[in-house]
């Protein structure tokens, strides 16, 4: 199998978009090539994220059309909609990257899209309930927040930490995330709730007890593209290569056959098998994007992958841990709370990122200094039903 | 010299003898059962443990050789929500409270606690609780109709 590297990255401003999805997509699209200075027609497969077009603009077969629009590769490559909910583009990465890996093809072009804005919350929140277990959750008529605010409650109760402090704990993640997605230009809060205060959060409008609507991530419209090629051929486009160094995959099934809420053996696996890829452990990684829907998550996640003990991401997150100078800066770009979660576009945005941070190209007070060597996306899709691991590198 | 050709192809009453269903109790029967007052479950011949709601397989073990059974409905609260902005079609009933319940027999199962949402905190976690009838949601557009789940209640 051949290393893989990233050349060209692509991103669309997130929040609410008048552009199609097809729009959207091309936009993210054309910057990525540009970014790699190829053409268009060098592309030889697309593989896109997209988890809802059908409910969000009547559409299936997405990437097909992308492709089309774009008369990618001359027209008529293969071109393929990874669903995958909110890992869609994460999965999307993942298969673009065994594609290149395998020989199958030289330069192809992976990422996602997504339009959740114009949905509005009520029917937003239906569809996006679609990835929990129908048969089981849609009577109990579980919802997204709802799912993780169970997982709050369990954390609680597993850790005999108060739901009192534990909610101030939670709240520090928003207050974080928001402070960086202000900072971020192309986030849905730019230059907004930068200096958000724990009370804020704790005070907002309950979603699903004991978590407000500013521990949540927001609907959003975006989109985010990549190009991929085999490793000895990056630098013939680029000085600053990026390297797919490791992924991992896992699954989840109904919320009521997990062991413990705070604890996805999906996600447990998918990162053991993304390390174990790249060689590497969590000490190594200098700079995380993981996906933090709520602000449990990013709780939930940051010990799943083995960066804190079970049960000590919340105390870490309070000591600063998880910040620009901490032990593990996480989710300097927003993250899913500050910057958006254009769901099928997310993971493509997360490797956009950490690509960015690689190249010292984050915006200021988001990168992180030195220049990180090693950096990791983690993206969970439904109710831990889909997990996927990226871990990049600057150096093979 | 005439040689018979052989025919191939397969009769169809052969292939639809040979047709097997697999399925145990199907999620129709426990939903059946929900609303008869039973909560059903499948026991694993091989490691003995009870698997609900019911799966193709051994939810422990993977095993495949599996009994209908039927639970005493009684476990554990694990944990809860109140959830306050609901999914479109679920606008009336907010607010609601679903839960996720350890049975006696060892499975989690969810569904819905019967308790005031004004007053459901943390200390109901690990309170015992004992099903107590069942929700139906009628289902939308999106579904495949008509959906139950069990409805438990705090033992005092």
């Amino acid at each position: 199998m051949r290393d893989v590297a990233i050349i060209g990255i692509g991103h669309t401003k997130f929040g609410r978009a008048s552009k199609t999805s097809l729009e959207l997509f091309s936009e993210a699209a054309l910057q990525a090539v540009d970014d790699a200075g190829v053409d268009l027609k060098d592309i030889e497969a697309l593989f896109q994220g997209a988890a809802l077009p059908g409910f969000e603009e009547g559409q299936v077969t997405p990437a097909a059309f992308s492709a089309a629009e774009l008369n990618l590769g001359g027209g008529s490559i293969p071109a393929t909609r990874y669903e995958g909910a909110c890992a869609s583009a994460s999965i999307a990465i993942r298969e673009a990257a065994e594609w290149v890996a395998s020989g199958q093809c030289d330069m192809v072009m992976a990422g996602g899209v997504e339009k959740a804005l114009l949905m509005g919350t009520l029917f937003a929140t239906r569809i996006f309930a679609m990835a929990c277990h129908a048969p089981t959750e849609g009577p109990a008529g579980l919802t997204f927040p709802g799912v993780f605010a169970m997982a709050a409650r369990r954390y609680s109760k597993n850790y005999d930490i108060p739901m009192d402090k534990l909610r101030e704990q939670m709240a520090l993640v928003s207050v974080k995330n928001h402070k960086h997605g202000a900072s971020n230009p192309l986030a849905q809060f730019y230059k907004k709730m930068g200096n958000l205060k724990v009370e804020d959060v704790i005070n907002s409008k309950l979603v699903a007890d004991p978590l407000t609507v500013l521990d949540c991530c927001p609907f959003s419209d975006g989109a985010a593209a990549i190009v991929l090629c085999a490793a000895e051929e990056a630098r013939k486009y680029t000085d600053d290569p990026v390297y797919i160094l490791g992924t991992g995959q896992g699954s989840g099934g109904a919320l009521s056959k997990m062991d413990d809420l705070t604890k996805p053996d999906s996600r447990i696996k998918s990162a053991r098998m993304a390390f174990k890829h790249a060689g590497l452990s969590p000490s190594d990684i200098d700079v995380l994007e993981l996906h933090d829907c709520f602000t449990i998550a990013e709780l939930i996640a940051l010990e799943s992958m083995g960066f804190f003990e079970w049960g000590e991401a919340a105390d870490a997150t309070a000591d600063g841990q998880t910040e620009s100078d901490g032990k593990i800066p996480v989710n300097m770009s927003g993250g899913l709370i500050g910057k958006g979660h254009p769901i099928g576009a997310t993971g493509a945005s997360q490797v956009y990122w950490i690509v960015k941070q690689m190249r010292g190209e984050a915006a200021k007070g988001n990168q992180i200094d030195p220049v990180p060597e090693y950096g990791m996306t983690d993206t969970l899709g439904g109710d831990f039903g889909t997990l996927c691991h990226i871990i990049l590198g600057r150096g093979k | 010299m005439m040689t018979t050709k052989k025919v191939i192809g397969k009769e169809q009453e052969e292939i639809e003898k040979e047709y097997k269903e697999y399925t145990v109790l199907s999620l129709a029967e426990y939903e059946e059962g929900l609303r008869n007052g039973k909560l059903l479950g499948l026991r694993c011949a091989s490691c003995g443990g009870i698997t609900c709601h019911p799966m193709p397989v051994c939810q422990w073990c993977g095993g495949r050789s599996l009994a209908r059974v039927e639970l005493c409905g009684e476990g554990e609260l694990m944990t809860f929500t109140v959830i306050r902005v609901p999914s479109e079609g679920f606008e009336e009933e907010a607010p609601y409270i679903p839960c996720l319940v350890k049975t006696k027999e060892g499975p989690c199962v969810i569904g819905r606690l019967d308790y005031d949402t004004e007053s459901a905190t943390q200390e109901l976690i690990g309170k015992q609780v004992k099903m107590s009838g069942t929700h139906t949601c009628k289902g939308d557009k999106f579904s495949d109709g008509a959906h139950t789940c069990p409805v438990f209640k705090i033992q005092e």
